[in-house]
């Protein structure tokens, strides 16, 4: 009976991520081990969860609508990017007329970013109709095109804002800072409190749980369960009746549309906008946290979101205090277990979904 | 479903028009015709001196065409664009790093590594092999994922492990803390140009002499050589006297030619045409024709053609993917080794990110699809995406007056025409499927 159980949670759950799972038990016994500010550990914890989970719920409508994680979530990032500087813009043009505060910036960047993001994910959702079979491969290079090809339009796009232009030169810095404008943390600080000595970043968790319940909602609304049914069996549902390609599209959409909110949420916790090579490789970052999380290249739910993001992310804080409590030379541990396990967890899941 | 389906169609094989095959030819090589006026365009805007353009083709056509020819097998075994060659080039940096430890120098010192490299880039293909076989259809996302993996272990073993776990004495090589090896790691004075120029180490500079002149005498007195041997061996009998003769007329202005380069230090000195490395690539190229007429080259054929079907008649189709991921890994790992001795330097953690991007994309540029790709079109692709890389910052600068426009363009274009590529593929593939299922 038992070892049935443990039998089918196996399965379940899988073996690399009990792996996974395991290093970071292992990882907080070292934490505590080694007598490291747990309190700090938990607080920078708590704001990087904050901080990706948006960005790793994006993968939800993709892997439901059937076109698999979507490693192409960067453009929507590119989107989100776009409504930040141009929120930025519009700030220094209106300067000395309207003083915009913090909030109404970031949500003035949202409400921009929202019709490029739409656009885009109609568009990008047109192209993987087309594409059935090979999504993953395609998104991956068509989110790896657009980025660099961004490139070139930050060096020529007409932002000229001192805090986003170089005094010379050409183009829009690599890194800018959000503190002028008074968006840096403004969602990380809104309703903040202590419990010992550990910040809770009431407001950045509080949009997370905003965005996962508007997903949760918009899952059991008609269109979504609709969209659900698309992705689990698109022969099935077309023979009942759903259009299966508008379904993918919506999902790709939405998709996109969360990449480019996840990226503003992002971009205030860090309280820098990270431009040119940035969006680059994030995709895989949301796409491993998912995974970890439970799952697979066709299944996800919110809780996969959640328990991903908080494990993957958690690693991440844990695992570089933790080498470096070993000796200096362990200093780059951090990223290599990052990568390891990160790109790990992709592979596995490839080849969990198994042939064509 | 598809198996029954996939009986011997009839074709209307009608004559085509003029028109239609000029049509025919320009759709099936769009991405080609595009690149040749894309370079056309910036050589002429960027207003390049063409021998300086001619001196830096040949050098990076000598290096990466080995990298892009490894590509080869596994589009031929329907496995797709191989992205796991960084894999393969991964191992041979290692075994540079370990020879350049060793202190073995030279040709002998690049056949060292050579011969290290194959046991442990056959061990990382059939690794990688097996992997591909458990996610079938998706080896080429599954290829990019696993380099990013492998960068990982890559790291982990040579900042973490070196000079730790692993010994490694050497105070040029290893960061000051003792371990890790360090950022850059110079070949001067021990592999650099192992392959390129052996007699340079060995302190007959003109041995061998990657130069241009030099290499027409060398390769002068090899045609007549393999010639002759050819008459002997296979006609048995000796050629006429007139063609001798003026074969020799030939060859002796040709080498009175370079010789008179050699002598007055001409500018022709400086165009490097290494003849070892260009031995070997041609030796590949003719490897990978020998070995399509074999009775693994034509499994391996009709693997990439259906595997439904090959394995209906007999083939372990398994067997011969791993095979096929085996054979590229292994020619990766040279072509990387080829790389760096010519290039004499290299990032310890970064050389080989790039390398199955730009291959790829050199390779798709010459013509080649997900589902085919030929010797020509990989040197081809290599000769018009690296014209490209020479042109495109000077070609940004004049455009734009900033060379970093350009430089941003050329790798744009490397994402591009891989998304580009891939889409119209998937598109094809997916359309024919319909037809074939009449819906």
């Amino acid at each position: 009976m038992l070892q049935n159980l443990a039998a089918k949670f196996m399965t379940n759950f899988g073996l690399a991520r009990l792996i996974i799972l395991g290093f970071f038990i292992f990882l907080c016994i070292m934490a505590v081990v080694f007598q490291l500010d747990i309190a700090e550990l938990l607080t920078s914890s708590l704001a990087r969860i904050g901080m990706w989970g948006v960005l790793v719920l994006a993968m939800l409508p993709a892997i439901s609508s059937g076109i698999g994680p979507n490693f192409g979530v960067s453009l929507g990032i590119l989107c989100g990017l776009v409504g930040a500087l141009t929120a930025l813009e519009t700030a220094f043009r209106l300067g000395g007329v309207v003083e915009l505060s913090g909030g109404v910036l970031f949500l003035l960047a949202i409400i921009i970013s929202l019709p490029f993001a739409i656009l885009t994910g109609i568009a990008y959702g047109w192209l993987l109709n087309r594409v059935k079979g090979s999504e993953m491969m395609i998104a991956t290079y068509v989110g790896f095109s657009m980025v660099s090809i961004m490139k070139i339009a930050w060096l020529f796009l007409p932002y000229t804002s001192p805090e986003m232009a170089w005094p010379i030169g050409r183009g829009v810095r690599v890194q800018i800072s959000l503190a002028g404008r008074g968006i840096t943390r403004i969602l990380n600080n809104f309703l903040s409190f202590n419990i010992g000595d550990v910040v809770v970043p009431t407001g950045l968790l509080l949009f997370f749980a905003l965005m996962c319940f508007l997903v949760w909602l918009f899952m059991r609304s008609k269109t979504g369960i609709a969209m659900r049914a698309a992705g689990d069996n698109p022969r099935f549902s077309e023979a009942a009746g759903i259009n299966v390609n508008r379904s993918r599209i919506i999902g790709t959409t939405f998709s996109t549309i969360l990449g480019a909110i996840g990226i503003l949420v992002y971009a205030q916790s860090y309280g820098f906008i990270q431009l040119y090579e940035g969006p680059m490789f994030m995709p895989f970052v949301a796409v491993a946290a998912v995974l970890i999380g439970g799952a697979s290249v066709k299944k996800a739910s919110i809780t996969h979101v959640v328990v991903g993001t908080a494990l993957f992310l958690g690693i991440q804080v844990v695992a570089i205090p933790v080498a470096n409590a070993f000796t200096t030379d362990w200093a780059s541990m951090g990223e290599i277990s990052r990568k390891i396990i990160q790109n790990g967890v992709i592979l596995y899941a490839l080849t969990q979904a198994g042939g064509d | 479903m598809l198996t029954q389906n996939s009986l011997p169609e009839v074709e209307e094989h009608k004559r085509l028009t003029n028109k239609e095959a000029a049509i025919q030819f320009l759709t099936n090589n769009m991405v080609t015709i595009m690149f040749v006026v894309l370079v056309l365009a910036g050589f002429l805007v960027a207003g390049m001196n063409p021998f300086l353009f001619i001196l830096d083709i040949v050098a990076r056509m000598s290096r990466n065409s080995f990298l892009v020819l490894s590509l080869i097998i596994p589009v031929v075994a329907g496995m797709g664009l191989n992205f796991s060659i960084v894999l393969g080039a991964m191992a041979g940096q290692a075994l540079l790093i370990f020879v350049t430890h060793w202190g073995i120098t030279g040709l002998p010192g690049i056949l060292l590594c050579i011969v290290l490299v194959t046991p442990l880039s056959m061990f990382l293909g059939y690794l990688t092999g097996k992997l591909f076989n458990k996610a079938k259809g998706q080896e080429m996302i599954a290829g990019l994922i696993l380099a990013f993996f492998a960068q990982g272990i890559y790291e982990l073993i040579f900042l973490q492990l070196v000079g730790g776990i692993i010994p490694m004495d050497n105070r040029v090589l290893i960061m000051s803390s003792g371990i890790g090896v360090r950022t850059t790691v110079d070949l001067t004075g021990g592999l650099k140009y192992g392959l390129d120029w052996p007699g340079q180490i060995w302190g007959m500079p003109n041995l061998l002499r990657p130069t241009f002149p030099w290499t027409l005498i060398v390769g002068v007195i090899a045609v007549i050589v393999g010639f002759l041997v050819y008459r002997f061996v296979f006609k048995g009998r000796m050629p006429s006297l007139p063609s001798i003769g003026a074969g020799l007329v030939a060859a002796g202005l040709i080498v009175y030619w370079s010789a008179i380069q050699i002598q007055q230090e001409t500018m022709m000195m400086m165009v490097r045409i290494p003849l070892l490395t260009w031995i070997v690539i041609l030796t590949l190229c003719l490897f990978i024709v020998f070995f399509s007429r074999t009775k693994l080259g034509q499994d391996m054929r009709s693997v990439g053609q259906d595997r439904h079907v090959a394995a209906v008649s007999g083939i372990q189709v398994d067997r011969v993917r791993v095979i096929a991921i085996m054979m590229s890994m292994v020619m990766a790992s040279w072509g990387h080794i080829i790389f760096l001795q010519n290039m004499g330097a290299f990032s310890t953690y970064g050389s080989h990110e790039q390398i199955g991007l730009y291959s790829v994309a050199a390779l798709l540029i010459g013509g080649a699809t997900v589902s085919k790709a030929t010797i020509s079109q990989a040197l081809l692709g290599v000769f018009l995406f690296h014209a490209l890389f020479i042109v495109s910052p000077s070609a940004g600068r004049q455009l734009f007056g900033d060379a970093q426009v350009g430089e941003y363009f050329r790798v744009f274009v490397a994402y591009g025409v891989i998304g580009i590529t891939l889409a119209l593929h998937a598109w094809k593939k997916l359309l024919q499927r319909k037809d074939q299922l009449g819906v």
